[in-house]
């Protein structure tokens, strides 16, 4: 079939499966609402894997269909289009793979929840808006794209509305992107005057003649290419939760698992460093742009992982840690390794949706406790998940044999570290301090990333069956309020399918997950173990000019790619960092098991910094929450009533009745005397109409 | 035909049947009620549908008046009708919103329906004649005595303190329109006409300019509201019933940025552009000022009428940019905040029909009984918060950006609207819909019934359709606003 016709497929077919399952999803049923969506979803996930292998090996060529105007006004043209390129492709099946997978896992993981239209709904609402996203041809359809996914994530968040954490956190996550949308907004707009275009295709061949060009924004002169970069940049930090503006993703985990799966680790986080990549183009001649994203980047790695170091909730560690790892793609992309970013947000796709669906198994058998000193021993209990868990890990750590190969971070991260070091061999400090960090984090991720595993799985078990039994009881009871109907049916379903009685003797064991859900988790697994030394030759190896096809511009002096002549301790660096933090956890989580608790309750400064975060939540409620509320009752308190109806029309009430005592001195022959007896006698009409038919 | 006589005087029509009715039955005699409801009812589809038909035989590449009547009057004045592709739209506008208010007030009204219903059907008729008058004599009979029905409906359906706001409203607006009266009496004298055509022609001198255009814009700062004199919209959308409220904010607050566009940029172009500094300003003390205030607000009605306040800051902004971009982003905001934020106020009578409260922490978890209201309203405020895909994000863009190619402070200042909208109106929608249910009074509240679903239906599609093909609209207005701003920059010499 025409490459163009399998492509509308594929970014529509999710909008019908979402218009189905939302508007009748109740009428239809869960059944008919699942099917449906997942159906579409997994239609479009073949189609795109058709679409990336017709690129990568059958020669297809880069296009470009409209299908309808957007906004056009003058010069200001948007069509709503589908732009097929290098970067497209990839993230094609990034998204629809990983959205695929997260819909079936779902049938298992929200078996329980009477939402289930409205879940799935949302889902294949979000994979619309991103497919939109990765495939515009102008700026417009990105930011409806943009803000689209920002919508879905906002409604699966906040998914199980009965909770108020859930609602905040929804709110949060869409407050703090809508400050990157300012950014980027400002980006578009400063785009627009002064290349007079908002079209990808009209804009990039005029970015070199006009980079140099000084540009007057908030009364400062700028360098139009770096100024508009880096406002673009703030949109990108806003949705890739970087340093500043990364606040929201872990408070996200509130949303159920899959969502975190899909949305929070996969795809939605990663259309930051996407956009950061479509623009190379501009980028590229964006100097001070490139370092804010490279300092940034960096920043967010240290910092993402230093604070998933000691964090107890699975799914925020993994928060902690998707922010870490994206933090490495943009300091790929700062330091002009664009390809090496991309390849990285393609492994990280897989290993890391895999290591959420694991943790989501992982928690859905321990009736929803996320909180890992309650977890232990698990591999015997879920060998499925313990299998899986760990082949992520492995993948995420970027563990492998020099020479010889390795899982999928092995490939991506190593190149990001490689094109880091690369770029400060060739006199950009900031490379060498990308490269440094880059090393440092990758043994911290090491350390956290196997304190997951070893905490979970290994060791004494931390939980004992009255647990998981109370807090299926506990659930219950939440959910009571909403459906009695339903309490006996979910009580029922919980407990163990060869004993029906809820007596004393009943013993509630951890239990793998429904086929749903552990099929995903193993195609996910072959994405993380094989995705990266199959691909690396097509992203970032020698055959990436004919992969990438033009989609992705370097300038003539990058050369990050290449391979420099560097120390052999160089090449090697990652590796022995996250050996050594793997041998770390070892010791910490099996061999002196419990000393990562006794140092715990030793509160001591740097547990506690890192334990909150760095305060940031803190500061910014402080700040910018108490100062809006303030502020907000000031103008409204303060200016509103106090000032403006005060010397307004209250103060002209007063004034009038001063006026009606001295009648008498109404042949003044002052002029604002007539106006306002000609304002009092219409007044007085009307206030005896208004008297006499209210009476 | 002259059609557009036609469309003003159609809801005449139904006032006559009104009073036909009142004649031969009793006011209070549920028949004669429901009869007058559907006299008003018909007489408001019929206007759609006379405005369809002019919209459909409007020419969008004629930049000029179309449909021109004219015909001599008295003491030297003209009856004058005709309508551009900005008018036309607001006429349509106008249309749209009145058969969706009239079927909103089917239950909610309970005394005094005929005189009620009389008052909308005048109400239509004179917002209409603003729309389409092209003598300013007419304009501003049609501008004024538009005030009274507004003043009635909230004086006398509105809330416990509607004498108070009913008196408010009326202050402020009356007091810019002496202002504008003066004007336009010294614009008569100066230019020997009252043709609006022939005054959007004329060049005034740019000293008379200056005064000229601060007396009109007393007057439509006032109507739109710019701050700082807003405070009479908030009170008067509280106690105004639900019905009031979708036409103040869906069509009276658009004859301020009309105005501005029919008046103070043709005619006093010199002026205009010496006070878009002072504009601009206005403008984004609005976004962040009313935003800010909005966000602490404990009545759902007062917060949404706050975020109209610093929407219609995006519209001033756009009008004064002075660019196309600028001038088709405020026209279809105001469009697109006309059918949004009359569908926000209707949601929040929905519930005070049920409840007949509008205090936000009265309600709590409505999503548990009213999934399909929750989903309404939930379109809506993304439409509020200018969501892309939805009509609210048009307006925001595109005014963002023209005001960006004048004055990029004033971008940046109105771009931080788009982070508070999002705060006041999903932190209103989280404490109004989301949560458990709290409030034992909201154990058995009912969910849309199927008047409701068909008021918000129209609403709905135009929200999506006009998001998504924002064309539709635009291609209508493009040749006026073109030649709108063609004129302008001339003028100023840009």
């Amino acid at each position: 079939m025409d490459a163009k016709l399998l492509v509308t497929i594929i970014l529509y077919g999710p909008l019908l499966g979402a218009i189905v399952a939302g508007l009748f999803g109740k009428r239809l049923g869960a059944l008919v609402s699942m099917s449906v969506t997942t159906g579409f979803l997994m239609l479009s996930a073949v189609l795109s894997w058709v679409v990336f292998s017709q690129w990568t090996w059958g020669g297809l060529e880069p296009f470009t269909i409209t299908y309808a105007p957007f906004i056009q006004v003058g010069k200001f043209v948007s069509n709503w289009s589908f732009r097929l390129d290098g970067l497209s492709a990839v993230m094609l099946v990034v998204v629809t793979t990983v959205s695929s997978l997260v819909h079936l896992y779902s049938w298992g993981y929200m078996a329980e929840d009477d939402g289930k239209p409205r879940f799935f709904g949302y889902l294949s609402l979000f994979t619309f808006a991103m497919l939109s996203l990765i495939s515009a041809a102008d700026f417009m359809q990105l930011f409806f794209g943009w803000e689209g996914v920002g919508l879905a994530s906002y409604l699966l968040i906040g998914f199980w509305h009965h909770k108020p954490t859930a609602n905040a956190a929804a709110i949060k996550a869409f407050v703090v992107n809508r400050v990157g949308d300012f950014g980027f907004a400002l980006g578009i707009m400063t785009v627009f005057w002064s290349l007079g275009s908002i079209q990808f295709a009209q804009i990039f061949p005029l970015v070199a003649g006009h980079a140099n060009d000084a540009w007057n924004f908030a009364g400062h002169s700028f360098r139009l290419m770096d100024l508009a970069c880096a406002l673009l940049f703030v949109g990108a930090m806003g949705k890739s939760a970087q340093f500043f503006l990364h606040t929201w993703l872990p408070d996200a985990m509130e949303g159920p698992t899959p969502v975190s799966a899909l949305i929070h680790a996969a795809t939605m986080v990663t259309a930051g460093v996407y956009m950061v990549c479509l623009l190379s183009p501009m980028f590229e001649y964006a100097p001070v742009a490139k370092h804010i994203v490279v300092v940034i980047g960096a920043i967010t790695a240290l910092f993402a992982a230093t604070v998933g170091l000691v964090q107890n909730d699975i799914k925020r560690v993994i928060a902690y840690s998707t922010c870490s790892q994206l933090g490495y793609m943009f300091m790929a992309a700062g330091v002009g390794a664009y390809q090496a970013s991309m390849f990285h947000l393609f492994t990280h796709a897989f290993f890391k949706a895999l290591l959420f669906l694991g943790a989501g198994s992982v928690i859905h058998a321990m009736a929803h406790e996320q909180d890992m000193r309650r977890y232990g021993n698990l591999a015997k209990y879920l060998p499925v998940t313990f299998v899986v868990m760990t082949i992520g890990t492995i993948a995420i750590t970027g563990l492998g044999i020099p020479g010889l190969g390795g899982f999928a971070g092995f490939y991506s991260k190593d190149s990001i570290i490689q094109a880091a070091y690369s770029a400060g061999h060739a006199g950009d400090p900031i490379g060498y301090f990308a490269f440094v960090m880059g090393v440092f984090v990758a043994g911290l991720t090491a350390f956290y990333s196997w304190r997951v595993a070893f905490f979970t799985f290994n060791g004494h078990a931390r939980w004992t069956s009255q647990d998981l039994e109370h807090h299926w009881h506990n659930r219950d009871h939440d959910h009571g309020d909403q459906a009695h109907d339903d309490h006996a049916h979910a009580a029922e379903s919980h407990s163990e399918p060869d004993t029906g009685d809820h007596g004393g003797e009943h013993v509630h064991l951890p239990h793998e997950s429904p086929w749903t859900m552990r099929l995903p988790l193993i195609l996910l697994s072959i994405g993380a173990i094989a995705s990266g030394f199959v691909f690396a030759g097509k992203f970032i190896g020698e055959q990436h000019l004919e992969f990438w096809k033009g989609a992705i511009f370097t300038a003539a002096n990058n050369h990050v790619l290449a391979e420099v002549e560097a120390p052999l301790w160089i090449a090697q660096a990652p590796l022995i960092v996250s050996v050594l933090g793997l041998l770390f956890a070892a010791w910490m989580y099996i061999v002196k098991e419990g000393i990562g608790a006794r140092w715990a309750a030793a509160q001591g400064p740097v547990y506690l910094f890192l334990y909150n975060k760095w305060f940031f939540d803190e500061l910014y409620e402080a700040t910018f929450v108490k100062g809006a509320k303030l502020l907000g009752d000031l103008f409204w308190k303060g200016g509103d009533q106090k000032l403006i109806d005060g010397l307004g029309p209250d103060g002209v009430s007063a004034v009038s009745i001063q006026v009606g005592k001295g009648a008498g001195r109404l042949q003044t022959g002052f002029l604002y005397h007539y106006a306002f007896v000609m304002l009092l006698g219409v007044a007085a009409i009307l206030s005896y109409a208004l008297w006499a038919w209210n009476a | 035909m002259p059609i557009l006589s036609l469309i003003t005087y159609a809801p005449i029509l139904g006032v006559a049947g009104i009073l036909a009715l009142r004649l031969f039955g009793k006011a209070d005699d549920p028949k004669t009620v429901n009869a007058a409801k559907w006299i008003a009812l018909i007489a408001t589809l019929a206007t759609l549908a006379l405005s369809v038909l002019l919209v459909v035989q409007f020419n969008p590449s004629d930049s000029g008046f179309q449909f021109v009547e004219d015909t001599p009057w008295f003491a030297g004045l003209h009856y004058r009708m005709g309508v551009d592709g900005i008018s036309v739209l607001f006429v349509l506008l106008t249309a749209f919103l009145m058969p969706i208010c009239i079927a909103a007030s089917w239950k909610a009204i309970e005394k005094r329906v005929l005189e009620y219903m009389i008052a909308f059907l005048l109400l239509e008729s004179l917002v209409i004649g603003v729309f389409c008058a092209l003598d300013i004599v007419l304009f501003y009979i049609f501008f004024e005595f538009g005030l009274v029905p507004m003043f009635l409906i909230i004086g006398i359906w509105g809330g416990a303190r509607r004498v108070y706001a009913a008196f408010k409203f009326f202050l402020y607006t009356l007091l810019g329109s002496v202002l504008m009266l003066a004007a336009i009496l010294a614009m008569i004298g100066i230019s020997h006409t009252s043709s609006i055509p022939e005054l959007m022609a004329y060049h005034f001198a740019p000293g008379v300019q200056t005064w000229l255009f601060l007396a009109f814009f007393a007057s439509f700062a006032v109507k739109m509201p710019m701050w700082p004199v807003h405070t009479w919209l908030p009170d008067a959308h509280v106690e105004a019933p639900t019905a009031g409220s979708v036409i103040l904010a869906g069509i009276l607050l658009k004859m301020g940025g009309y105005g501005f566009l029919r008046f103070s940029l043709p005619m006093f172009p010199q002026a205009s552009h010496y006070f878009t500094p002072l504009v601009f300003a206005l403008s984004v003390i609005a976004v962040v000022y009313t935003s800010l205030v909005a966000f602490r607000q404990t009545d759902i009605k007062k917060l949404i009428a706050y975020s109209s306040v610093a929407h219609m800051g995006f519209v001033t902004m756009g009008i004064f940019s002075g660019n196309a971009v600028g001038e088709q982003g405020a026209i279809f905001q105001m469009l697109s905040h006309g059918v949004i934020s009359g569908a926000l106020f209707l949601c929040v009578g929905v519930v005070y029909d049920r409840m007949h409260t509008r205090e936000i922490a009265f309600y709590g978890g409505l999503v548990t009984r009213m999934p399909w209201y929750a989903a309404t309203f939930m379109l809506f405020t993304m439409g509020n918060v200018g969501l892309p895909g939805t009509s609210g994000f048009v307006g925001e863009i595109l005014t963002m950006t023209g005001a960006y190619g004048v004055s990029t402070w004033t971008a940046i200042v109105a771009a931080t609207g788009v982070i508070f909208s999002a705060v006041y109106a999903l932190s209103l929608y989280r404490r109004v819909v989301f949560g458990t249910i709290t409030n034992t009074k909201l154990a058995d509240i009912t969910d849309l019934d199927w008047r409701e679903v068909a008021i918000f239906a129209p609403l709905i599609a135009a929200t999506l359709i006009l998001g998504v093909q924002p064309g539709l609209v635009m291609n209508l207005t493009q040749a006026s606003v073109d030649h709108l701003v063609s004129a302008y920059q001339a003028a100023i010499g840009g």
